[in-house]
This record gives C-alpha cells, sequence and structure tokens, in this order.
C-alpha cells in the first residue's frame, strides 16, 4: 500500500503546486490590474482617510473655499468632500466622488491635494518616519470670486459661458459655465442617491467654457484682421462695399448681416468694415490672403491643439486644408471653424498684451495647512506646438488690433459692452449654426485700453433667450460689459 | 544491531522527537505572539495590553499539548503539533485582528474553543491508546459518523445558515457536527478497507482491455455515493460532499491499488456533478460565478472579487499586518480568512502558510507509509487527504482556481468545530505515528 500512498500523496502535492502557481499569477502577475481596478476601493479608502487639502481663491481675510474636506462621524470613510458654493464653481473644482471617480480639479491637481508634490517628498518621508499622519496641500486657485458672481449673475439663467483671463499673466479670473451642477451631491457616500443625480446631471456636467466648441461668427475676424496685418494690409486700406461677396469655385453668395451694404456702397477701410463686422469684406480678405496663412495665424493663438491649463480642455479648430469657398467662410467664423470659448479670451488676451501669449492657469500656489506656501506659480508665456515663441502678433498688428476693437465698441456694434468710465475693446460675433436654429452669439474683448487687466469671452450657444434675432452685439456684450466692470479695479 | 540495543535506543530516539517538538513549538508561539504584536502595534499604536496574559495561556496550551504528545503519543511525529499550533495561533491572531476591522469580539470565543480543542487533542490521546481499538468500533464509529453527517437535517436542532443546513443549534452554541463526522467516516473507510482489501483487490470480470473485481465489490461506491449526494441535496453543502466522495475514492486507490475503481468513481462524479448542475440553480449559480465573477460582480461574483482584490493588493510584500482592509470581503473570518493574509502579508506569507500546509501533508503521508499495519495505514492516509484536500479546496476556492464551497481553512478559520475537529486529527495522526515508532523500535532491526 505504501506506493499507493505515495502516489497519492504525489497527486496531492501536484495540487498544492497548483495552488502555488494560482498565488503568484494572482499577487505578481495580475497584482496590478487587479488593485487599481476602480472596484478595489482600497486605494480609495486609503484616500479618504487623509485630510485632502482645500481649494480656496483669494488671499487671506477674503479667502473663499471652494472645496474642503470635513470629518465624517465616523463610518469607513474618515472625511467627506464639502462643496460650500457647489454651482458657482463645480465646472472648476469638478468632483470628488466614491462612485463616479474625480473630476476637474479634484483630479487634475489630486496629486497636490493629497500631499504629493515633488516639493513635500521630504516631508513626506519624514511623516512616515515619525509615523505623523499624512495630510494634503490647498491648492490656491486664480479665481476671482467677485468676477465669478459677476459672470454668473451677467449670464443668469441663460446657457452659456463665460472665461476671463488676465492677459499679462495668463491667470484664469472667472470660468462660469451655466448649467452647472452640484458637487456634494456625488460626493456623497449615499450610493443610490450619488447615481441618481450622476443620471439626470449629465447636461449640467457639459463644461461649455472648456470642452465644448462653437462657431466663433465674427470673433473670428479678430483673427482674420491679425492675418491680413501681419500680411502688410493697412487698417485704413480700402474695399469694395458689395451687397454679396461670390468666392471662387462656387455659386453660393456670402450676405453681409441683414444683407444690406456696410458702407452705402462707397469703398470701405478694414478698421471699418471690422467695427461694423462686415462679411463681404472679410470673407474676401480670407481669399485674399489665403487659407495657408489664416490658419497659420489661427494657430498662433492656439487653434488645434491643447495645452496644460490644470483642466481638462478642448482643442478649438480650423481645418488646415481649405478650399476657396471654405476659407472664406472660414474667414468670418462660419463653416468647420469651431472654438472654446477659453479660446476666444486667450485671441483677447494676446491682442491686449500687445502681441505675446501667457499661459492661461487656474492654480496660483500651494499651500500647506500651515500657510507655508510649497509652490508658486510664475505666469510664463505661453509656446505653443510648431511655435518659435509665445507671439501669436507683432507689436504694430496687435496695437492696430487694439484700436480696431475698441472702435468696435466706442463706434461699431459692440456699444453694449461699455461700461462706464472704463475703454472697453472688444468684437462681436454671431454665427448661423443650421437652418431655423437660434444663432450662436459672442462677444470678446479685453479692458481696460490703455492698461489691459481683463480679457474676457462670452459665449451664448442658442442665442440667450430672444431666439433667432439675437446677436452677439445686442446678448453677449452687455454680459462681457458687467464682467469686466467686476474685474477692473477703479 | 541488536535487540536489546535498539530497544535502548528507542527511548533515547523518543525524547529527542520530543525534544524537537518542544522546540519548534517554542518557535511556533514566538512567531504567533510577534504577529499579535505587530497586530497591535499597527490598529492602537502600542504593544497589546494583555500581551503577558495572551502570550502565557498561550504558552500554557503549547506546553500542555507537548506534554500530552510527551507521554501519551511517545516517539510520534515531532512536527505535526508544531504546525497545527502554528497555524492555529496565526489564525487566533488573525481573528483578532479582523475584530479590530468590523468592531465584533469573536477573539475571545475563538480562544476558548482553542483551549477545548487542545483539551479534545488531549482526551483523544488518552483515550485512544492503540489506534487498533477504533477498527474493533468500526460500525460505531460508521454510524456515528453518518448520524452526526445526517444531523442537521433533523428538524427542531438542526439549522440553516447562508444556504446550507449544515449546522445544530444548540442552546447559544452552534456546532457543525460534519466535521467531526469526516473524521469518523474516514476511520470507518480505514476500517472496512483494511479488512475487504484483498477481496476488492481480486480481479474476476474481463470489461474489454481492463480486468474488473466482481459487481457486488462496487456496492460501497455506489453507497458512499449516494451518501455524499444525499449531503448535497439536502445539505446543500458542495464542500462536504465534494470532500467525503473523495476521501474514500483516494483511500480506496490505498487499499486495492485498482485504477478502474478511480476511474469509474470519476464517472459517477460527473454523473452527479452533471445532475447536480442540471437541477440545482445554485450549482449553476456557483459554476458561473467562478468562470467569470466580474459578470455577476454586484450579486454573487462579489465575494471572490474582494478576495481576488485583497490578494492582489497584497502583491508580493503585502500592505503588513493590520494594515489592509480585510472588512471588505465578506465571511473574511470564516472562508476567506486566506484573503485577509493574502492582503496583510503577501505571497511571501501566503506562501509559508501554503508550505506549512504541505508540510503537514507530507509529514501525514510519511506517518502512513511507516505505519506497520493496514488499518494504521489507511486511517493516517486517509486523515492526511482529508486535510490536505479540504485545504486544496478552500484554497482553491478563495483564488478562483475551483468553483467555490464553503469548507473551512483547517486551524485558521473561526469556528470551533472545525478546530476541535482539526486537533482531534493531529492527535489520531500522532497516535498511528507513535505505534509505528514502538513497534519499529521492538522490532529487531536487520
Amino acid at each position: 500500500m505504501t506506493r499507493q500512498v505515495r502516489r497519492v500523496a504525489i497527486v496531492l502535492f501536484l495540487l498544492f503546486g497548483a495552488l502555488f502557481v494560482n498565488l503568484n499569477f494572482l499577487q505578481v502577475l495580475r497584482a496590478d490590474g487587479l488593485s487599481n481596478d476602480t472596484r478595489n476601493s482600497r486605494k480609495i479608502i486609503a484616500e479618504y482617510s487623509i485630510r485632502r487639502g482645500s481649494i480656496v481663491a483669494g488671499k487671506g481675510r477674503d479667502t473663499t473655499v471652494l472645496a474642503e474636506s470635513v470629518a465624517t462621524d465616523g463610518g469607513r470613510f474618515e472625511y467627506r468632500r464639502r462643496y460650500p458654493e457647489p454651482e458657482l464653481y463645480a465646472h472648476v473644482t469638478g468632483f470628488y466622488s466614491l462612485l463616479y471617480g474625480r473630476a476637474g480639479l479634484e483630479d487634475t491637481a489630486n496629486g497636490l491635494l493629497v500631499g504629493d508634490a515633488p516639493e513635500q517628498f521630504a516631508r513626506n518621508v519624514g511623516d512616515l518616519l515619525t509615523g505623523r499622519e499624512p495630510e494634503g496641500d490647498d491648492v490656491v486657485v486664480t479665481l476671482r470670486p467677485e468676477v465669478q458672481r459677476a459672470a454668473r449673475e451677467a449670464l443668469g439663467d441663460r446657457v452659456g459661458a463665460v472665461v476671463a483671463l488676465a492677459p499679462q499673466t495668463g491667470a484664469v479670473l472667472a470660468l462660469w459655465a451655466n448649467p452647472s451642477y452640484d458637487p456634494n451631491r456625488l460626493a456623497t457616500f449615499d450610493r443610490a442617491r450619488a447615481v441618481r443625480y450622476w443620471e439626470r446631471s449629465e447636461n449640467e456636467r457639459r463644461n461649455r467654457a472648456l470642452r465644448e466648441t462653437y462657431p466663433p461668427g465674427s470673433t473670428f475676424k479678430v483673427i482674420t484682421a491679425a492675418a491680413a496685418l501681419e500680411d502688410g494690409i493697412d487698417p485704413d486700406d480700402t474695399f469694395d462695399d458689395p451687397s454679396g461677396y461670390t468666392p471662387p469655385q462656387t455659386t453660393a453668395t456670402i450676405p453681409n448681416f441683414g444683407g444690406g451694404l456696410c458702407n452705402g456702397g462707397s469703398p470701405i477701410t478694414l478698421a471699418r468694415a471690422f467695427e461694423v463686422s462686415c462679411n463681404t469684406t472679410f470673407a474676401q480678405l480670407g481669399v485674399d490672403i489665403g487659407a495657408a496663412k489664416l490658419v497659420e495665424q489661427a494657430e498662433a493663438f492656439g487653434f488645434n491643439q491643447t495645452f496644460d491649463l490644470g483642466l481638462p480642455m478642448a482643442a478649438s479648430v480650423i481645418p488646415s486644408e481649405l478650399d476657396p469657398p471654405s476659407t472664406a467662410q472660414s474667414a468670418i467664423g462660419q463653416r468647420d471653424v469651431r472654438a472654446t470659448p477659453l479660446q476666444m479670451a486667450m485671441v483677447s488676451a494676446a491682442v491686449a498684451n500687445d502681441g505675446v501669449l501667457m499661459r492661461p492657469h487656474v492654480i496660483a500656489r500651494v499651500e500647506d495647512f500651515a500657510g507655508r506656501v510649497v509652490r508658486q506659480i510664475t505666469p510664463s508665456m505661453l509656446v505653443l506646438d510648431g511655435q518659435d515663441d509665445a507671439r501669436a502678433v507683432s507689436r504694430e498688428t496687435a496695437q492696430a488690433l487694439q484700436d480696431m476693437m475698441l472702435g468696435v465698441v466706442t463706434n461699431g456694434s459692440g456699444g453694449a459692452a461699455a461700461v462706464p468710465g472704463v475703454e472697453v475693446a472688444g468684437k462681436t460675433g454671431t454665427a448661423q449654426t443650421a437652418e431655423g436654429a437660434n444663432p450662436t452669439v459672442w462677444f470678446t474683448g479685453f479692458a481696460p485700453f490703455d492698461d489691459p487687466q481683463v480679457a474676457v469671452a462670452v459665449v451664448l450657444p442658442d442665442g440667450g433667450d430672444v431666439g433667432s434675432e439675437a446677436t452677439g452685439g445686442a446678448v453677449a456684450a452687455p454680459i462681457a460689459g458687467k464682467v469686466i466692470d467686476a474685474a477692473v479695479d477703479e | 544491531m541488536s535487540a536489546v540495543a535498539a530497544a535502548a535506543k528507542a527511548p533515547a530516539d523518543a525524547r529527542r522527537k520530543a525534544n524537537s517538538e518542544l522546540g519548534l513549538l517554542i518557535l511556533a508561539l514566538l512567531v504567533t505572539i510577534g504577529a499579535y504584536v505587530l497586530v497591535d502595534l499597527a490598529q492602537t499604536g502600542a504593544v497589546p495590553p494583555g500581551l503577558a496574559a495572551y502570550g502565557g495561556a498561550m504558552a500554557a496550551l503549547g506546553a500542555a499539548a507537548h506534554l500530552a504528545s510527551r507521554r501519551l503519543a511517545s516517539g510520534a511525529d515531532p512536527v505535526l503539533l508544531p504546525l497545527a499550533f502554528l497555524l492555529n495561533g496565526l489564525g487566533l491572531v488573525m481573528v483578532r485582528r479582523l475584530d479590530f476591522a468590523e468592531q465584533t469580539t469573536q477573539a475571545p470565543a475563538q480562544t476558548i474553543w482553542t483551549v477545548v480543542a487542545i483539551v479534545v487533542f488531549i482526551l483523544t490521546l488518552v483515550v485512544v491508546r492503540d489506534h487498533r481499538m477504533l477498527d474493533d468500533y468500526r460500525y460505531l464509529v460508521g454510524i456515528g459518523a453518518l448520524a452526526f453527517l445526517l444531523m442537521p437535517l433533523l428538524p427542531g436542532i438542526g439549522k440553516e445558515v447562508n444556504g446550507a443546513r449544515i449546522w445544530l443549534g444548540l442552546g447559544g452554541l452552534s456546532f457543525q457536527p460534519g466535521e467531526v463526522a469526516k473524521l469518523g467516516l474516514v476511520t470507518f473507510f480505514a476500517s472496512y478497507l483494511a479488512e475487504k482489501r484483498a477481496l476488492l483487490t481480486v480481479a474476476t470480470n474481463r470489461l474489454g482491455p481492463l480486468m474488473v473485481p466482481p459487481a457486488r465489490a462496487f456496492g460501497p461506491i455506489l453507497a458512499v455515493w449516494g451518501v455524499s449526494l444525499a449531503v448535497l441535496v439536502f445539505q446543500k453543502d458542495l464542500g462536504l460532499s465534494l470532500l467525503v466522495f473523495g476521501i474514500f475514492v483516494a483511500m480506496l486507490y490505498v487499499a486495492t491499488a485498482r485504477l478502474t475503481y478511480v476511474l469509474l468513481s470519476l464517472a459517477l462524479f460527473g454523473v452527479g456533478a452533471f445532475a447536480a448542475w442540471t437541477v440545482f440553480s445554485h450549482v449553476q449559480s456557483r459554476i458561473l460565478t467562478w468562470l467569470d465573477p466580474w459578470s455577476v460582480y454586484e450579486d454573487a461574483g462579489y465575494q471572490v472579487a474582494q478576495s481576488l482584490f485583497a490578494m492582489a493588493t497584497g502583491g508580493i510584500f503585502g500592505v503588513g499586518l493590520g494594515q489592509g482592509r480585510p472588512d471588505i470581503i465578506p465571511e473574511v473570518n470564516t472562508d476567506f480568512i486566506f484573503a485577509a493574509f493574502g492582503e496583510e502579508i503577501g505571497l511571501l506569507g501566503t506562501t509559508a502558510l501554503l508550505l506549512c500546509f504541505f508540510l503537514f501533508v507530507g509529514r501525514g503521508f510519511s506517518v502512513a507509509t511507516r505505519s506497520p499495519d493496514d488499518f494504521g495505514q489507511l486511517l493516517a492516509a486517509g486523515l492526511t487527504f482529508l486535510f490536505g484536500l479540504q485545504v486544496f479546496v478552500i484554497l482553491g476556492g478563495v483564488t478562483q482556481l475551483l468553483p467555490l464551497t464553503g469548507v473551512t481553512l483547517p486551524f485558521m478559520s473561526y469556528g470551533g468545530s472545525s478546530l476541535l475537529a482539526n486537533y482531534a486529527l493531529v492527535a489520531l495522526l500522532l497516535r498511528v505515528s507513535a505505534s509505528s515508532s514502538s513497534t519499529s523500535a521492538g522490532r529487531a532491526t536487520p
């Protein structure tokens, strides 16, 4: 029988061998995949057990809390996330949810918020050795609460977005998109409620300021004008004033807005055509300078790429291969050209900053819980891929554009953006989208003219609340004016 | 060597073995206490206040077990008891660690069960002075085991927990008689097979290329098959059913060396498994859950998935004793206790535990091969196979190598019945081992 016992033993040993192989498979080969599986709640429980840093705006006594961690009353998680002004900042903070993970700054700045900034390496090693509870760092954003609130109030219930930048630093001063959502309702530990809110807040979670693109309409004429000026055309050069322009290779005529003439049929200067947003002039101008230069100019302002803003963003688009009919349409911001509100704010910011594009950013600095500055973001120029430097246009071109944009508000289509005591410059836009659909209306500009402190872009994709009659000058310009009023120090 | 010299050498040999056992027990005690301290350091940041009492109690239990085996099973295998003691000790530490995680107080109860189990260990050695005694009470043991096995089906005292009717509830106490029944069945099989092995081995009929024993020799297989099916059908206990049938087939093979029986048994197993698959939805669900736990993640697959997450999170080195999140795994303190170890002591730790079980099985089979009588050999081999198969079935289930069948991990899972039965199992193995040592010592070796 000894032989049989040995054989049975061997069978059992083989089974144990299979267990051993399987353990290696599980704890070594599959270890990474399984331990990082989103359904494996260990990582998230560990994250919830450290005091996550706050997201705040402002300085000292004027500090506004956008997101903070508060201790729970016990249970599996030690802290939960609270957003004191949830809707106002949701498109900046994003959310921090057990069920749906992270979004917005909660995601992009997660490493900083949990205290893993490289600057904190020494502290963290120290904490590990002394057994001190690890803690996160606070992220201070560039947003100015009064400007953010002004953007919300100015837009009201209408669907749209507002982005405000500081031209000389690139700091994002306001980033508002309506509708917005309540991240508290995703941060809840009540699974059923979180699921319910998630399912019905899909539209509210769309970030219209950064991640949606719209036809820029006449605001794109800033770029067309920039390309023309760079090409040697002078603001005082004159153009014919037909009631319609028919580009080569097509019979489709581009009319002026409203179908009339821009200057009673007499020759019109480039500057005047810009003030009154003359389609025929700019469509023809686009064809004259050519698609290549138009695309090149748009890309110099940031089209066709994304960069590290500190928040996820979509690229604005201009097709690189354009035939003359498309070029004519693109030159007035129609057809396949699409831009985010951020992009159009960057265009005004670069113009305001004498042609130099500063890197837009939302994080101003990182502080530890004691208020010691861990990291200070210094403004830098934004050198885009494929560009030699951060210069979008020459200083001369920029200054010519500034003058032309000032004319739009003082003497043209953007009069409603005017602010008492502040010289505002800008450009309106009214983009026809589909047949029968309400136009997408825009305003982008900067102020004060002499010493630009803010560049702004406003978009209302469905014409605000005035339907098919909406224009950028009537609907978007007043909103921009209110935001500028809040942003400019008097 | 002369008989006199051999006889004189026997006590010295026994003493050497007993001293080895003592040394290994002390080692096991130190490892256990180390683990105990680590858990408390991680959970409370301090050395446990009851350390001296706990260490003292464990040392006393170890000493009592050791004295019993030294006195009552002289010359027995010196490794089995320390392995059992180590696994038991670590299991206790984990039960205490899970108390922290789940805010329960199960460790004191499990400590009391440990005391009871050690007492059972000693009593087994005291009562069963010679394993051949059990051979004489074959039918008593067999009928008793069957009665224990089926007892939970009785109305009134039988209880159904988590869908399986394998519990007895007496007052506030719960007991799984199946754990003890398994030992009785192994004893009965050993006795029966030792007597009938000659009869069962003779092949008289020809079936194709195979020589087959007479038809009535297959009767017992069918009987055991019937019993295990009954367990499956009426008690809905997949694991116990599998174990009972598996042990019998292995022991039948050891007794007869006839592969015909094994093949026939596998065929019967196939038929039974297929029938169970078609008839019982819970069997189907177990198999589907095994094949793809992620497809039923929110439901039946949740437990295994959490076990896999735990093991994977532990990786090679583990997150450290007392520093994981074992409370995420449902039923972690019984069937899934190994997953808690997997998370906290990693592959290195789980491999060490697996080696302990492996070593135990190896020593058990070695006891079997050394036993001078057929009954002893079959008994030791059967007990060892039972132990090994149970370990394989539960560890395979926890790591998704096999469909999950609810059996306990010997010595480690929370629960008294299993602990008690496994200490009795060790006592029986030591008993067989001691008798072979005394017989061989009494016999003049050439």
